[in-house]
């Protein structure tokens, strides 16, 4: 048995799986901002409704919002030291460019730009110097900063910088805590660096949560092993979580996707998630979000993490309707207020539910309440929201041939049965807890993104198979079962201009979680080594 | 006249910058943050025309060279610019007037820029490409019989070097391969000129140009207005004279490989309205030809831009992803850049490409009954 739970907002899904990964119960509560206080009681009442002996449960795994909320509300975020190995180079640009003041202000970085990093090819930009990381950590003790970010020049084609700069800084403060760049983000600094800082200054924030979410595993009685969703789909165990908070980023919409094409048993497919507020449509591709080709800001630092391609639209629920002079949905909505002011609970503001109660799409509140609606107004708000949905689905489809539609969210009450020009359409049992199925069935994994340079000693194949290897052995010593896994994703880009054929490798293998090991904490923290 | 650029200014001029550049010369995010630096710092970058500058200055272009994705990692140590710069100078004996661009499109718009503002100096508004081009020896200047040499090359670490080759071309093989030595980038001063040589043979107004494009797709997606409508009138009043969205569509499939050190590739699109009727453009760095079921619509020097169909937003090459919705935006490229010689240099025949240049104007009439 496993349990999948998804804090969000304003609610805290869970969902309880059997073996044979059937839903056995599922339960929606309100999101407490007693972190501890809201899992307990999403737990007790998921296993009150499954009837469940608290030593089946195998694994419990989280996706939750809480560490983009720090960053975004400016809260709770520890002061960073930033080391970065390069000079000479890269003086022009230090760590933190181009970050919104409110952020300084809360972060207040202690910088540090010292000699060390590589070139492309892996030769050293200049030789780390031992005098000057001591004096950074006597300049870090002096101002009782307790985490640093350390980020060297193509870290992700040798971490050797890094990982010395580390053993130096911890040398000399042993309590210290580091996030090495070359473990967070791929090619291109800033942005590498950026991931980096802000995951160094969620690292006590992470130790609390995770903290939080154990104990609340230990009031219910579950002794489980506990896993955080990370953005890629994939899970992480509770002590990786206390070094990499950072990745749990933007796994809301990805465990959405994935859960939705898990219930609906599909893996190449569109998903519409319809809120009270928005529609979110995104593309799956072997049964993996389809990923964005642009950077990403969060909270307005530009970081280079893979997110998937969503698109949003304000329509969903709580969406008003005018009608006068022209017919408009959204995308102001009432939002959670829903269950006061929609017609069909005896509220004032004709939303967009009230449409599809009175088209008899949807069987809420009192249908009686909106009887009185035009007739003709009905017809075209509801034909309408099909069209909208219809219409980013077409926008988001890839090749000439039409992808079926997954529908899930509160707001799939919205839908007909059928959307214009779409070969099937497809709202699965449970799909109002997708989020959380999402986060129960995660997969391990593991990614290598790396320049080589193929030459005479490297042929192009050799880089591959090494690259896939490497990527494999990854995914297994994170807790993946070896026969299950496979490439997710492989991609080959060329450095420009450059002879030699220098070219980026990036494989991601992924396998099905190993619940017997991830019972050993010793065995399921594969990522140890910092 | 001359003028200051402001922080809003320089945001512009690098989206502009990224339009002109089609699909390559380099993201200019980097390059506009340390122009960036440079205004936080309190200095100014003070743009002139051509014709402002006193008569017989020396001025030196400045640029950056080498791969866009080694810029993005071994970001600048903001000394190699100066450096270059300075050790030109010193070879030819003669202090510079001012800096300008080589290249306008890209990144390589935004170098001048701070080196102008670190050294007090001011900035000509005007090129030698109009655009962005992938090798030292594509330029208006060259064509019109400036020599590249001597040129100084600089790295992070603070070696210079003087290159003198016996031709552009040669100019541009040897300094290359310095480059590769210096870690996959450097930085570099070449085709010193004087203010004759650089009204003469230069693409003029073209910073200005970048600025304006970039202030139309801002203010045009400000008042949800179509961009490419906007951009096409801003541009019928400038030496480029005409603007045209040639095709909006689908990206169905991209193709990238490396030959000699350049990203080549192919990408096509499927119209929006008719998947039957599709375009395909061919690339090396920067986009060269673009054909409509198998007839030329736009090449190379004419711009061609693939740009976000929602916003105008430019979409370099590397990240053409498939199912994007792009229109390719066809933009004339000014005289200077159209002549006999400049089209050996930098046309069809400068990227080895088996067809003749016909101008975008006169491609659109056939196509248009």
């Amino acid at each position: 048995m496993r349990i999948g739970i998804d804090v969000g907002g304003t609610h805290t899904d869970a969902v309880l799986l059997d073996q044979a990964m059937t839903v056995v119960a599922e339960i929606k509560t309100a999101t407490t901002s007693d972190v501890t206080g809201g899992i307990v009681a999403a737990l007790q009442r998921l296993l009150d409704r499954g009837g469940l002996d608290r030593a089946h449960v195998d694994a419990v795994m989280i996706g939750t919002t809480h560490f983009t909320n720090a960053l975004v509300t400016r809260r709770r975020l520890a002061r960073t030291g930033v080391v970065r190995l390069a000079l000479p180079a890269t003086a022009a640009l230090p760590p933190a460019t181009g970050w919104p003041a409110e952020l300084l202000e809360a972060v207040r970085p202690s910088v540090h730009l010292c000699h060390g990093g590589h070139e492309f090819d892996g030769r050293p930009i200049s030789p780390l110097d031992p005098d000057e990381l001591k004096r950074v950590a006597v300049d870090l003790a002096a101002h009782d900063i307790t985490t640093v970010a350390i980020s060297s020049v193509f870290s992700p084609v040798t971490a050797e910088a890094e990982l010395a700069a580390a053993d130096i800084l911890r040398a000399e403060l042993p309590h210290l805590r580091v996030s090495l760049s070359h473990r967070i983000g791929r090619i291109r600094m800033l942005e590498r660096e950026n991931a980096t800082i802000v995951n160094a200054c969620l690292l006590d924030l992470a130790d609390e949560i995770v903290d939080a979410f154990t104990g609340a595993l230990r009031a219910v009685g579950v002794s489980a092993p506990l896993f955080l969703s990370q953005n890629d789909g994939t899970l992480m165990d509770a002590e990786h979580t206390r070094r990499y908070p950072v990745r749990t980023f933007a796994s809301g919409p990805t465990n959405s996707m994935r859960g939705a094409a898990f219930l609906a048993g599909l893996t190449n497919a569109a998903v519409v998630d319809i809120g009270g507020t928005t529609a979110d449509v995104g593309v799956l591709t072997g049964g993996y979000p389809r990923q964005a080709s642009t950077d990403v800001d969060i909270a307005g630092v530009r970081t280079n993490f893979r997110m998937p391609d969503v698109v949003s639209v304000g329509l969903g629920g709580g969406s008003r309707v005018t009608h006068r002079p022209d017919l408009r949905i959204g995308p102001d909505s009432v939002g959670y207020r829903l269950t006061d002011e929609a017609l069909v609970f005896g509220g004032h503001t004709l939303t967009a539910t009230d449409l599809a109660v009175a088209a008899g799409l949807a069987d809420i509140g009192d249908p009686s309440l909106v009887r009185h609606l035009d007739r003709d107004l009905v017809r075209r708000g509801t034909a309408w929201m099909a069209d909208r949905v219809a219409g980013l689905v077409d926008r988001m489809r890839l090749t000439a041939d039409p992808l079926p539609v997954i529908i899930v969210g509160g707001g799939s009450v919205l839908m007909p049965p059928a959307l214009p020009g779409i070969p099937e359409v497809r709202i699965p049992g449970h799909h109002g807890v997708a989020n959380a199925i999402g986060a129960a069935i995660g997969q391990i994994g593991g990614e290598v993104d790396r320049l080589f340079v193929i030459g005479s000693r490297l042929s192009r194949d050799d880089v591959l198979d090494r690259a896939r290897a490497e990527a494999v052995d990854l995914a297994v010593s994170a807790g993946a079962v070896p026969e299950t896994v496979e490439i997710a994703h492989i991609d080959e880009i060329h450095v420009d201009y450059l002879p030699g054929n220098a070219v980026r490798v990036v494989v991601r293998a992924v396998g099905d979680l190993d619940l017997g090991r991830a019972r050993t904490p010793e065995e399921a923290t594969p990522w140890a080594t910092t | 006249m001359g003028y200051d650029l402001t922080l809003q200014g320089l945001h512009d001029l690098a989206e502009g910058a990224a339009v002109l550049g089609t699909g390559g010369g380099g993201d200019p995010y980097i390059g506009r943050l340390l122009v960036e630096q440079e205004m936080r710092a309190g200095r100014t970058v003070h743009i002139i025309g051509a014709d402002e500058l006193p008569d017989g200055a020396l001025v030196l272009p400045s640029s950056m060279m080498g791969a866009p994705t080694v810029f993005v990692e071994k970001l600048p140590s903001g000394a190699g610019n100066v450096a270059a710069f300075r050790a030109l100078e010193a070879h030819l004996g003669r202090t510079a007037a001012a800096v300008m661009p080589t290249e306008c499109g890209g990144l390589n718009s935004m170098i001048p820029l701070m080196l102008g503002a670190q050294l007090g100096l001011p900035v000509v508004d005007a090129d030698g490409m109009g655009r962005a081009f992938p090798e030292l020896q594509m330029q208006t200047f060259g064509v019109l019989g400036v020599s590249g040499s001597p040129m100084a090359i600089a790295s992070d670490h603070g070696d210079t070097s003087i290159i003198d080759a016996t031709d552009n071309k040669r100019m541009e093989q040897l300094a290359r391969a310095l480059t590769v030595q210096m870690g996959g980038a450097s930085y570099i001063s070449d085709y010193p000129m004087d203010t004759d040589d650089v009204r003469r043979t230069s693409v003029h107004g073209t910073l200005t140009l970048c600025r304006r494009i970039g202030e139309t797709l801002r203010q045009a997606r400000a008042a949800h207005a179509d961009p490419f409508d906007a951009l096409t009138s801003m541009l019928a009043g400038t030496i480029y004279s005409l603007g045209v969205a040639l095709f909006r569509g689908k990206l169905v499939d991209v193709e990238r490989r490396t030959v000699d050190g350049f990203a080549r590739g192919r990408a096509r699109l499927e119209s929006d309205g008719d998947p039957d009727d599709t375009l395909e453009i061919t690339f090396q760095n920067e986009h060269l030809v673009a054909r409509r079921d198998g007839t030329v619509v736009a090449i190379v020097p004419d711009l061609i831009c693939t740009l976000n169909s929602e916003t105008g937003a430019p979409i370099p090459t590397e990240s053409l992803a498939y199912g994007q919705r792009l229109t390719v935006y066809g933009i004339s490229t000014p005289p200077i850049m159209r002549t006999p010689e400049a089209l050996a240099c930098f046309g069809p025949a400068g990227f080895g490409l088996p067809d003749r240049y016909t101008p975008l104007e006169d491609l659109l009439l056939t196509l248009r009954p």
